[in-house]
Order: C-alpha cells, then sequence, then structure tokens
C-alpha cells in the first residue's frame, strides 16, 4: 500500500507540489493528469524518492520511504535509457550493479525482451529503435528488477496513437499478470481513463479533484459508451476548471 | 567505409604532393625541393637514420598524453561534479591557462635537468588544461536525466562514473586528445631543440642548421607519418569504445 501525506516540494522559492495526500491499495493504479508545468513530473521524482520532500511522507508497505526503493520502478519522460550501452546492457545494467552472476543476468534479460517482443534488438543501440521499440526497452529495464511498483512520467507522449494503445494494453497486461502497483503522470484524457483506477486532476501543485474509475481492466473499454462518457466527465471536470 | 577512408588518406596525400610540387617549380629554389627527391630520399633513411628519432618523440609524446589525460580527466571530473571545487579550481585554472608555458622551458631544465623529464612536463603542462576544462565542461552537460535514470535502477556513486559519466564523455574527451596532440608536436619540436641528439625536431633543426632541405624535408614527412598513426590510433579508440555515436537512427527496424 502506498499512503502519501501533506506532500510539499518548492524550487528556488515557489511550491512546484503542495500538499499531496493519497492512498493506493496493492495492485491498484493512480493516473495523475494535469497540464504541462503543474508538477507532475515533479511529484514522480518525490514518490521515487529522486527529489526529497520539504514536508510530508510517502509510506510504501507501512515504511518511510527515505532512499531510493528496490522495489520501485521508473520510467522517465524521454525513456531515461543510455545512449552508449545496448539494449542488452541497458536492461542488464540494473543486475549488474547488484551483482548477480552473468549466466543469471543472460538468463532474466532475454526472458524479459522475449516477453516483451524486443529479442531481436538486443544488440542495437536506442538510436537505432523506433519510440515505441525504445519505450518497450525503458519497460523492460524497469521489469527486470520485479518491481511492485511502478512509475511512470508521460512515457508514452511522443508516440503515435497505435503504438500509444499498444503499450498502454502492455501496461494492463503486465499489471494483470503480476499484480503490479503503478503511477502513471499523464496529460492525455483518454489514456487517464483507460489506465487509470484512481484518477486525480492536478492544478499548479495539487489535486484539486479524484475519481475512481469502475471500467478499469477491461482491453476493450476504448470502444466502450462508458469510456466515452468517463472521458466526457474527465473533460468537463477539468476544462470547467480552466486546465487545459 | 574503411576502404573510402584509405582512399581519402591517398588523395589528400596526392593533393599536398601535387600544391608542393607547383610550390617547388615556382620558387625554383633548393629551399623547396621537389617531392620525388624528398620521397626517395624518406624511404632511404627511414629505418637507419629516421626511425629512432621518431622512436624518442612518440616515447614523449605518449608519454607526456598519458600523464596528461590521467592527471586532467581526473581533475576536469572532480571539478565537473563538484559545485565547491569548481569555485575555487576553476579560476585558477583560468589565471594559469592563457600563460605562454613555453617559456618556462630554461626554468623547468633547471630544476627537472636536461633529459625527457623536462620535455615531458613541459608538454604535460601545455596540454593538461585543455583536458581538465574540456572534461569539466562535457561533465557538466550530461543531460541530468541520466544521472535520475541511473538513481532509480540503484546505481551507486562510483559506479556512476563508470557506467554513466566516462562513457557519455569520452567522445569529447577523444576530441580533446586529438587537439592535445596536436599540440603536443608542436610544442615538442621546440623542446627538442634544447640539450637532445634524439627527436624529430632535433633532426629537423640540424638539417636546417646542416642546409640539407632534402634531409628537413624527409623529418617533416615523417612527423606527418607520424601525426598520421597517432590519430588513427585515437580513430581506432573511438570505433572500438564509442560505437554508438555512428549508429544511424533507422526508427524502427520494424515499427511498433
Amino acid at each position: 500500500m502506498i499512503k502519501v501525506e501533506n506532500l510539499f516540494f518548492s524550487y528556488q522559492c515557489k511550491d512546484v507540489v503542495k500538499n499531496i495526500n493519497f492512498t493506493i491499495r496493492e495492485g491498484e493504479s493512480l493516473a495523475i493528469i494535469g497540464p504541462s508545468g503543474c508538477g507532475k513530473t515533479t511529484l514522480v521524482y518525490l514518490l521515487a524518492n529522486l527529489l526529497t520532500p520539504n514536508q510530508g511522507q510517502i509510506k510504501i508497505n507501512n515504511s518511510i520511504i527515505d532512499n531510493i526503493r528496490k522495489k520501485t520502478g521508473v520510467i522517465l519522460q524521454n525513456y531515461g535509457l543510455f545512449p552508449w550501452k545496448t539494449v542488452y546492457d541497458n536492461v542488464s545494467l540494473g543486475l549488474e550493479v547488484r551483482h548477480f552472476n552473468k549466466k543469471k543476468i543472460k538468463e532474466k534479460v532475454l526472458e524479459v525482451l522475449n516477453r516483451l517482443n524486443i529479442e531481436e534488438y538486443k544488440d542495437n543501440y536506442p538510436a537505432e529503435l523506433s519510440g515505441g521499440q525504445r519505450q518497450r526497452v525503458a519497460v523492460a529495464r524497469s521489469l527486470i528488477l520485479k518491481p511492485d511498483l511502478l512509475l511512470m512520467d508521460e512515457p508514452f507522449s511522443a508516440l503515435d496513437a497505435i503504438t500509444r494503445e499498444e503499450m498502454q494494453n502492455l501496461i494492463l497486461h503486465i499489471h494483470k499478470d503480476n499484480n503490479l502497483s503503478f503511477i502513471i503522470v499523464t496529460h492525455n484524457i483518454d489514456e487517464a481513463v483507460f489506465l487509470g483506477q484512481n484518477i486525480a486532476i492536478m492544478k499548479e501543485g495539487t489535486f484539486i479533484d479524484q475519481l475512481d474509475n469502475p471500467y478499469f481492466g477491461d482491453f476493450k473499454l476504448r470502444e466502450k459508451e462508458e469510456f466515452f462518457k468517463l472521458c466526457k466527465n474527465l473533460r468537463t471536470m477539468m476544462s470547467g476548471d480552466d486546465l487545459l | 567505409m574503411i576502404k573510402g577512408k584509405k582512399l581519402n588518406i591517398i588523395k589528400g596525400a596526392l593533393f599536398i604532393t601535387i600544391i608542393w610540387y607547383f610550390i617547388h617549380l615556382l620558387i625554383s629554389s633548393n629551399i623547396i625541393p621537389d617531392p620525388f627527391t624528398v620521397f626517395l630520399n624518406f624511404f632511404e633513411i627511414l629505418i637507419p637514420v629516421l626511425l629512432p628519432h621518431l622512436a624518442m618523440s612518440l616515447y614523449r609524446i605518449l608519454t607526456a598524453v598519458v600523464l596528461a589525460l590521467i592527471i586532467g580527466v581526473s581533475l576536469g571530473l572532480l571539478i565537473g561534479r563538484n559545485e565547491r571545487v569548481d569555485q575555487y579550481i576553476s579560476p585558477i585554472i583560468y589565471l594559469l591557462y592563457p600563460i605562454p608555458k613555453i617559456a618556462f622551458l630554461p626554468i623547468i631544465m633547471l630544476l627537472l635537468g636536461l633529459g625527457n623529464r623536462s620535455k615531458i612536463v613541459l608538454i604535460i603542462i601545455i596540454v593538461v588544461f585543455q583536458i581538465i576544462v574540456t572534461t569539466r565542461d562535457s561533465v557538466k552537460n550530461v543531460d541530468p536525466e541520466y544521472f535520475y535514470s541511473a538513481q532509480s535502477i540503484g546505481i551507486s556513486s562510483l559506479q556512476t562514473y563508470q557506467h554513466i559519466i566516462i562513457p557519455a564523455i569520452l567522445p569529447q574527451i577523444l576530441t580533446a586528445l586529438r587537439i592535445t596532440v596536436g599540440t603536443s608536436i608542436a610544442v615538442l619540436f621546440y623542446a627538442e631543440n634544447f640539450a637532445t641528439q634524439y627527436g624529430i625536431g632535433y633532426y629537423i633543426m640540424n638539417s636546417w642548421i646542416m642546409v640539407n632541405y632534402v634531409d628537413m624535408f624527409s623529418g617533416i614527412l615523417a612527423v606527418s607519418f607520424l601525426g598520421l598513426l597517432i590519430f588513427k590510433s585515437i580513430d581506432i579508440i573511438e570505433i572500438r569504445f564509442c560505437l554508438w555515436i555512428n549508429v544511424k537512427n533507422t526508427k524502427g527496424v520494424n515499427n511498433q
């Protein structure tokens, strides 16, 4: 369970994140939606402990997070892949620095690459791949560490519509297969409705509204009327506050 | 690709030879001997005469460059990663960098003797600043997202140097190395005019004093080949260790 209480973060005397409170139970998801510059990315960095909050606390499974957590996976906006490492080396790095033996690393890397259909690109560099393939590598790099929480910062914003939907389906599959909790930050309404079991609307560093998504988890949701109704509802909530 | 590069070197050499030949015809003096006489003389004296001089120069350059790299990269990494150290060290570098250090050769010779040590130290104190500044700026320019990405998968500070910083700045270090080698050869040419009987700089200047322009140009040709050898070696290091900078963005071998 993830419990965030009274979280504040300021940068250069400006409150970037203020008074964030939420709870996610194990195996649940949260989509955070808001306009550019509202503090979404900073919030992800705080949850990953890449930044330290000025006030408040983050508890995961009743432990206060004050260090990088081994079982939290992070996918950054620009994928965070290292251009000087091949796909194989990017994915294996997390295991290598944890001193796994080479045989075990190879076994695990090939397994996860195969699962994400990118095994054939293992010797390629990120620059040789498409956006979708790079995104799969970023997912593989997080998954190989067997996280129980995945944090994603606008992970699909640079992808075309079809690839984006494929990646959203992939995340949903992984969530279902592994009972993985995840938090996704996005500015895309469809994405928030498809991937958010809970949806939080963020504005000027704080959550101004939250709603539950009873239809979460349905792979065919995009084709259903409820999806459009929920999107419309979310859009109204957001435009009512002049967000987008 | 490699064949193409070899062809480019031959084309370049041919171009220089043609220009050289025309200048020889234009000047019509033994100050500029004709290239073909020089080539014949070069191959004749290469092994018995030039090679010992080249070997000594190469030893001095390599020793100086390797030591300058170790000192410069270490200091550059320290300054680039540590704001407080940067505040104190960078002003010192800015004050020392523009000083014409070659003027200190007599003092260095008095302190370190007339042998190889003074020549090597002179090259080091001249080229080390280029390496420090390049390394420092390259480290500062590494995209912060790489550091966050590394932290998120649990990389320690020491592993950050191995997996992130060194590979990220290696292409710029190699560029600095190329510039450094050019400077080193020029400095060495000067330094080898004092208190030595071996070194290609000494050989060229000695041939000039003896008014033997064919030998002098053979020596210059040897310096050119020495430079080519070192630059090609750096290219090979780049191909081996920085393969990623030359990969083509095929954007989706299979766009999914």
